[in-house]
């Protein structure tokens, strides 16, 4: 039998699968430059990333399933739900593009989640205040990396600064979404899940002087707002997952 | 085609407090910063490491390995220069 959610409680699942969504899918993303990366350390600093963010999913995933009570467990959150399902913000489930975007992707992201875990540690539900505070020495490492590796390619060659420049010009306008209202169910759950709007001085204050210094123009803002927060997602998603849940969802519950 | 590599850089990591930095391996890198992060993300994924250190690969001054019988083939039969001839008064205990 299901358990009866009030709206808060929806919400604050909600909340917490947006978060977990996010970095699930961006660890999938990086788990695909697996073999692939530029050079041997980059092959394998980008790998380490991408088991740290799916290691903060697992935690938020058998977190959520906790404050749900319906017994769904990290898998279950992981591989047997649809696009639709997903909360994951739509900036991590693009492709990953050359390499340009893909550090963009991880600098702009990452300098996101740093200010996210951030307010999460003060919490007032003291399991996702926990995982905040282990995932945030995490993200300092990843954004550090995105940010040095931003400066080295946009302040390069001519070359490598086009490519960058590329690369913020695509993915500038998905930020929109970090900060627009409401994350799934933020005001519905009060002090537990502090809203994302006010996220946004702070994440400008730390990614334009990275992109000063790597001498990268920020672009205009644009009117362009994605939702993937709110399940609607794009072509890419169903992509993504027809490959991530492939395993589960040919042999529902096998194990290997 | 002209390719140019990252220098070389050596691997030193500290596993505990107390112990002495040991080589472990090399890393590709363009300068320090990112040698050192490079060693971290290779070397210190199963916690092997408190400290890292990095070296230019080219800054080490190594033996040659062709002179080998007159740096190191002389001390072979110095046996005497290990301290084990010593009787040692009981007081003394282990040292």
């Amino acid at each position: 039998m299901s358990a009866i959610l009030s709206s808060a409680s929806v919400a604050h699942v909600e909340y917490v699968l947006s978060i977990a969504d996010s970095s699930l899918i961006l660890g999938h993303r990086l788990s695909e430059w697996c073999g692939h990366g530029p050079v041997l350390e980059e092959d394998i600093a980008l790998t380490n990333v991408a088991l740290d963010l799916i290691g903060q999913a697992r935690s938020l995933y058998t977190h959520a399933g906790a404050l749900e009570g319906n017994g769904r467990d990290e898998d279950q959150f992981a591989f047997t739900r649809s696009a639709d399902e997903f909360r994951n913000v739509s900036i991590v489930e693009l492709p990953n593009g050359d390499y340009a975007h893909t550090i963009v992707r991880n600098f702009l992201f990452t300098a996101f989640q740093r200010e996210l875990w951030t307010v999460l540690q003060a919490s007032a539900d003291a399991r996702l205040a926990e995982i905040a505070r282990k995932s945030s020495k995490e993200t300092n490492y990843h954004f550090q990396h995105a940010s040095d590796w931003s400066i080295r390619l946009g302040d390069g060659t001519e070359q490598s600064h086009a490519r960058m420049q590329d690369a913020l010009e695509a993915l500038w306008p998905f930020t929109g979404e970090f900060f627009s209202s409401p994350a799934s169910g933020e005001s519905a759950a009060g002090a537990k899940c502090p809203a994302w709007s006010t996220l946004e001085r702070g994440w400008h204050e730390s990614v334009r002087p990275v992109l000063d210094v790597a001498t990268l123009r920020i672009p205009e803002r644009s009117s362009f707002l994605s939702r993937g927060k709110e399940g609607l997602h794009g072509e890419h998603m169903r992509d993504l997952l027809a490959e991530m849940q492939h395993l589960q969802r040919t042999y529902p519950n096998c194990k290997w | 085609m002209d390719r140019k590599e990252w220098p070389l850089w050596e691997v030193f990591i500290r596993s505990r407090n107390g112990l002495d930095h040991k080589h472990c391996g090399s890393v590709h890198a363009a300068d320090p910063s990112m040698a050192l992060k490079n060693a971290r993300d290779v070397f210190t994924r199963r916690m092997e490491g408190v400290s890292v250190w990095v070296v230019r690969a080219d800054d080490i001054i190594a033996s040659d390995p062709d002179a080998k019988p007159e740096m190191f083939d002389p001390a072979e039969d110095k046996i005497y220069r290990h301290p084990t001839f010593y009787t040692l008064p009981d007081e003394v205990g282990h040292m």
